[in-house]
């Protein structure tokens, strides 16, 4: 049971020094879970903490590979208005 | 390392005609009101002192990546916009790395008095990073001023730590005192372990922010207080806001405009939120200004900007570069002192200078009382004199004037218009969104000014002038306000404002 960062990951720093597991480093092109170390925060906090502060929609997965927190959810913006505004930057 | 060590001989030597000015230093002065000993702490602090940013510098070190809020104008892959232009990453340094690159600068430029974390993220949201930095430079660099800017939120658990270290500035972004306004500015925050949404996150940050502020107005530390103005989010609003931080001993309140375009891919940028005009900016600084300070000058800077407000030398001090320099801080110190007592001097010549101008300006209020106040764009390169050409100004300054007064009111950014190289392709456009950042303004003072973009600016109906160079500013602003008052141009009506744009 652990989770992971994948491609997004701004490299903000926010999530490492909350890991109670220490399971969070820094890595290129982004940070990483050592799935080794992860415990999902199990019996330390209640809720994940790389996944309650992380500022970036999508980049954190859990085992299932389904995003903590999905498009939409932590910016307010819809995903189709994001999607229609990109559109309408690309069209320039 | 080929960085000339005299580097300050040249800008020093520049200040010589020096800033006169009614908002710098006599009768306008902004701080004229505060207590002594709070007006001999920011007295040389370029951010706080309208006066001083013409002749002291800054800069300000990334080393505090992460944050522990959202607010709606902000994307995360850029610097913090409470502090930044959003749009441009600065490079995070680790705190070894920053203190040896703000010995550099200070060494370099002399006139680096003032050095702040202000991101990229919240500085006290990593205050490991924030304070070891702090904790490293009161020893090693004592004459450098330490200040930092904050959302808040984490505020009140590092005021202590703080204060250990010898820091007297602090900014915090307050952008509303009713969570019901907050919850349209901040979706979350990030507190004890959880992530919490909504109105009861906003609540929670707006009583951190305003317990944080109480510390350190009770500790003697002196804050200012940033604003962000959304139109039709926190306009109105901003005035309580004023009001609150006002009377809990805040001594400064910076309204700043909210930036927002589609492409940074902010809440409000993709939702279309607008940002204030000229003038909307303007008639909500001039509300809260009977309330309290407010700060005109205020030039966004970015997270890792080192120079004078408006100009950014980082480039000269990358890691690399910093890393070959060999300094001697303590020979460093000594001209650094001597840098600045001549500044001093200089400024001190310049206030006595300035009685004379207000003669002039009450004489010709005698003659005229009838002329509309006019907006004058002046270019410069610091000094507190017009020293610009037209083409490499980045910015201008904007001044009001009427038949009384010179006052400084803000600033404008424009792309270059004039870059050299191939990029001068793109005069055209640059000269036609300069005009358009100049809308309003019935002049341009700068050192001097190409034969094309002089046409244009005529025709556009703003008198450039060229006639100033190197003179103190508000005397050559109050000389051409009277040309123009002479002449009658300024009856004329002005045209519409315009959107502030990145
Ligand atoms: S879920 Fe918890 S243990 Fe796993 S990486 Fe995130 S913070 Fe660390
Ligand atoms: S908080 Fe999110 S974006 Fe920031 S470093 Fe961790 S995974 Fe990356
Ligand atoms: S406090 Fe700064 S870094 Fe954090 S979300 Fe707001 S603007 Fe962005």
């Amino acid at each position: 049971m652990a989770y992971q960062i994948v491609e997004g990951c701004v490299n903000c720093w926010a999530c490492a020094p909350l890991c109670p597991s220490q399971a969070i480093y820094e890595a290129k092109p982004h940070f990483l879970i050592d799935s080794v170390l992860c415990t999902e925060c199990a019996g330390e906090h209640p809720d994940p903490q790389c996944a309650s502060i992380c500022p970036i929609e999508g980049v954190i997965l859990d085992s299932l590979g389904v995003p903590l927190n999905p498009p939409g959810s932590l910016t307010g913006i819809p995903p189709e208005r994001l999607a229609a505004a990109r559109a309408e930057i690309q069209a320039r | 390392m080929e960085l000339k060590v005299s580097d300050h001989s040249g800008s020093a030597s520049a200040v010589a005609g020096g800033c006169s000015a009614s908002g710098c230093g006599s009768s306008g002065d902004a701080l004229a009101h505060l207590p002594e000993h709070i007006r001999a702490k920011v007295h040389n602090h370029p951010c706080y002192s309208e006066e001083a940013h013409h002749h002291y510098a800054r800069m300000h070190v990334a080393v505090a990546p992460a944050c522990n809020i959202q607010c709606h104008y902000c994307n995360r892959k850029y610097d913090c916009a409470n502090e930044s232009r959003p749009g441009v990453v600065s490079e995070v340094l680790t705190p070894d790395q920053a203190v040896k690159k703000v010995i550099a600068v200070a060494a370099h430029i002399p006139q680096m008095t003032v050095l702040g974390i202000a991101g990229p993220g919240d500085p006290l949201a990593n205050p490991e990073r924030t304070l070891e930095t702090f904790r490293q430079l009161t020893e090693k660099a004592p004459d450098i001023k330490l200040c930092v800017s904050t959302n808040g939120l984490a505020l009140p658990d590092c005021v202590d730590a703080l204060c250990t270290h010898n820091i007297d500035h602090v900014t915090i972004t307050i952008n509303c005192v009713d969570p019901d306004v907050g919850a349209k500015i901040y979706p979350w925050i990030f507190w004890q372990g959880r992530r919490i949404k909504g109105r009861k996150g906003v609540a929670i940050l707006i009583e951190q922010q305003q317990k944080g502020l109480e510390m350190l107005v009770a500790r003697g530390v002196l804050v200012k207080v940033n604003s962000v103005l959304i139109p039709g989010v926190n306009d109105e609003h901003l005035k309580e806001v004023s009001r609150v931080v006002k009377s809990k001993g805040a001594f400064l309140h910076n309204v700043m405009p909210l930036i927002a375009e589609p492409e940074h891919g902010t809440f409000f940028g993709v939702m279309g939120q607008r940002g204030p005009t000229h003038d909307e900016l303007q008639t909500l600084q001039d509300a809260c200004a009977g309330d309290m300070n407010m700060m005109r000058h205020c030039r966004q800077c970015r997270a890792d900007a080192v120079g004078m407000l408006g100009e950014d030398r980082g480039h000269e001090f990358t890691l690399e570069k910093i890393e070959t320099m060999d300094i001697d801080y303590g020979r460093a110190m000594e001209e650094r002192r001597q840098v600045h007592a001549a500044i001093e001097a200089n400024r001190e010549a310049q206030r006595k200078k300035s009685g004379e101008t207000f003669i002039s300006i009450t004489a010709l209020k005698a003659r005229r009382r009838e002329t509309p106040p006019a907006l004058i764009a002046v270019a410069t390169k610091g000094g507190g004199v017009i020293n610009q050409h037209f083409g490499h100004a980045a910015e201008f300054l904007i001044y009001e004037a009427n038949d009384q007064d010179v006052r400084f009111i803000g600033h404008r950014k424009v792309d270059l218009y004039c870059s050299g190289g191939e990029t001068c392709g793109d005069a055209e456009t640059a000269l036609a969104k300069t005009i358009q950042a100049l809308s309003g303004c019935a002049a341009v003072l700068c050192s001097k000014i190409g034969y094309e973009p002089w046409g244009a600016l005529e025709a556009a109906g703003i008198q450039p002038n060229g006639e100033h160079a190197m003179e103190p500013i508000e005397d050559a602003v109050a000389a051409v306000y009277r040309e123009l008052a002479a002449s009658g141009s300024l009856e004329r009506a002005t045209p519409a404002p315009l959107r502030m744009r990145a």
